[in-house]
């Protein structure tokens, strides 16, 4: 009855190590990929408000027209570029489904899509619900996860069809500023590839001003698909809107898919999402707590002798393992059981990760000083043992 | 603001370690900072907010009181102002523009206690003109936290 693409999409190999975080109480989670703020009471009130006034009904397919002509307007003052909110701009639920529309308007049976690896879990298996074919880039951590400029040229021998780029990045939290854009778009430039440049966590960067890769240039922008949304700048992630911006022959046909498939994002977010631009001074609070319990958190596995990365932006860091002879399921599921701390195993990101573990510090101060000590306890064990 | 302060600002009662923890400033230097903070005032007191309600036999009454007080000549409200929040039932005592001038917030353990200390105390300092005293009914936020205790936001331990 199922039809072969979808049953060829392998289940997450972790699946069952989740079910075991999930049934177990009292554990000390590093392994939530979303905020732990609630959104701001400003957001929330003008739901409650759009509620009241009675919007409880669709918006045209792009979604409302304000909310077009908020994002335009907030991507014109951050990143110098403009979008025209009537046909350039389409408003999504979660920056998920613009993923998958901007796939799904893009992929013939066997266009080759790469995806850049330690990826975020859904870039693979949406390329295979449409029936493409992924390239996978490996990055290396003695490459500060970023792309290798050679390995990427010879992967576009392959003459793939569009990159998804993340920046900053869901699992390892490194971004790219514009000289590592330039050089990428350098490559790019007289290829005939899509870039979608997911950017939902661009707001979250924490040294640096965040760059877009639509800012680079005119043509760059023309050959890029911008996806962005409000679930983690604005902890909405429940609220489940996104968009994606491109030029009008793009949007249109994510429109077409999104207009008989979703039909619009719910109007109470719409609404709610209005309300976010407005909540700058929460956004910069929370930014400044991130901030710092990153650097709480390198620190910290810095004095247990992990080796990892400083995460430039997100709220994650990719630890390695590698030193304890132990896969990253076996170590997760190891510190599960003897410390009651979840973290997520590397390989969740792709199979040459097995030896990294994602750690996600969107986590109270508490939290993550009692996981830390829990941490340090197991790997001293775990020191004895080798 | 430091970062210690703010930290400190909404929990007083974080060990030295932890802040040293969070901020990567060393124990020694975060305990001169704060002594440093004591000595300029920048610090005044460490305070626990409590929920008095929650607390049985131990209720308490709080007013509000909006004083119109005729000022002094050079030195203007401050010394009418003084003479009034000595008065240790005086818990805040704020200038204000507007209808009247001092605004007091004063607590008493009955509606009388209150009622005695407006007659006696208050009412008849001479440049005092007149008083509106507003009796609390219930508190719902105080010092930017608020008081009822909300249901925790429960993400699921793992999401991608």
């Amino acid at each position: 009855m199922i039809a072969k693409h979808i049953q060829k999409i392998k289940p997450s190999g972790i699946r069952e190590f989740f079910d075991l975080v999930l049934g177990m109480p009292d554990v000390i989670s590093l392994g939530v990929g979303e905020p732990d703020f609630t959104t701001p009471w400003r957001i929330r009130e003008k739901a409650i408000t759009a509620l009241e006034e009675g919007l409880t009904t669709y918006t045209s397919n792009k979604g409302l027209f304000l909310l077009r002509k908020a994002i335009s307007d907030y991507i014109l003052k951050k990143h110098s570029v403009f979008y025209n909110p009537n046909e350039e701009i389409l408003i999504t639920v979660g920056v998920s489904e613009a993923l998958d529309l901007a796939l799904r308007a893009i992929i013939e049976p066997k266009d080759k899509i790469i995806v850049i690896s330690p990826h975020f879990v859904a870039y693979p298996a949406l390329v295979e619900i449409c029936g493409g074919e992924v390239l996978y880039l490996i990055t290396k951590e003695e490459e500060n996860f970023k792309i290798n400029l050679n390995e990427f040229k010879k992967l576009l021998e392959k003459k793939p069809k569009a990159i998804i780029l993340n920046n900053p990045a869901n699992p390892t939290g490194m971004a790219y500023y514009r000289k590592e854009l330039l050089e990428i778009w350098d490559i790019l430039e007289n290829k005939n590839i899509l870039i979608i440049s997911d950017e939902i966590y661009n707001e979250l960067i924490y040294d640096e001003k965040p760059i877009s890769f639509v800012s680079l240039n005119k043509n760059a922008k023309n050959k890029t698909v911008l996806l962005n949304g409000f679930s983690k700048a604005y902890a909405m992630t429940g609220f489940r809107v996104g968009y994606a911006c491109a030029k009008k022959e793009i949007i249109s046909a994510m429109n077409k898919i999104h207009s008989f498939s979703i039909m619009c994002a719910p109007i109470i977010s719409q609404v709610a999402a209005i309300e976010a631009f407005t909540a700058e001074k929460e956004l910069i609070e929370m930014k400044k707590e991130y901030k710092r319990r990153r650097d709480f958190i390198i620190r910290e596995l810095n004095n247990l002798k992990l080796s990892v990365r400083k995460p430039e932006g997100a709220f994650y860091c990719f630890p390695s393992i590698k030193k304890y002879k132990l896969n990253s399921l076996d170590f997760a599921k190891k510190l599960l059981f003897e410390k009651k701390v979840a973290v997520v195993p590397g390989r969740a990101f792709g199979d040459e990760y097995d030896s990294y573990i994602r750690i996600s510090y969107a986590n109270s101060f508490e939290n993550l000083n009692k996981a830390i000590l829990r941490i340090k306890e197991f790997l001293q064990n775990l020191d004895k043992n080798v | 603001m430091d970062e210690i302060l703010e930290i400190l600002e909404s929990n007083a009662r974080i060990s030295i370690k932890d802040l040293s923890k969070i901020t990567n400033i060393p124990e020694k230097d975060i305990e001169k900072k704060i002594k440093d903070y004591e000595k300029k005032g920048v610090i005044i007191k460490y305070k626990t907010i409590i929920n008095k309600d929650k607390i049985k036999n131990s209720k308490s009454i709080i007013a509000i009181i909006e004083v119109r007080v005729a000022p002094q000549k050079d030195v203007g409200f401050d010394l009418v102002a003084e003479r009034i929040y000595k008065f240790p039932e005086v818990k805040s005592c704020f200038l204000l523009s507007g209808t009247y001038d001092l605004l007091l917030i004063v607590e008493g353990k009955d509606i009388s206690s209150i009622a005695d200390f407006v007659a006696e105390k208050l009412a008849p300092l001479e440049s005092v003109r007149g008083t509106v005293t507003h009796f609390m009914l219930k508190k719902y936020k105080e010092d930017g936290v608020i008081l009822k205790k909300f249901s925790e936001n429960k993400r699921l331990a793992i999401t991608f």
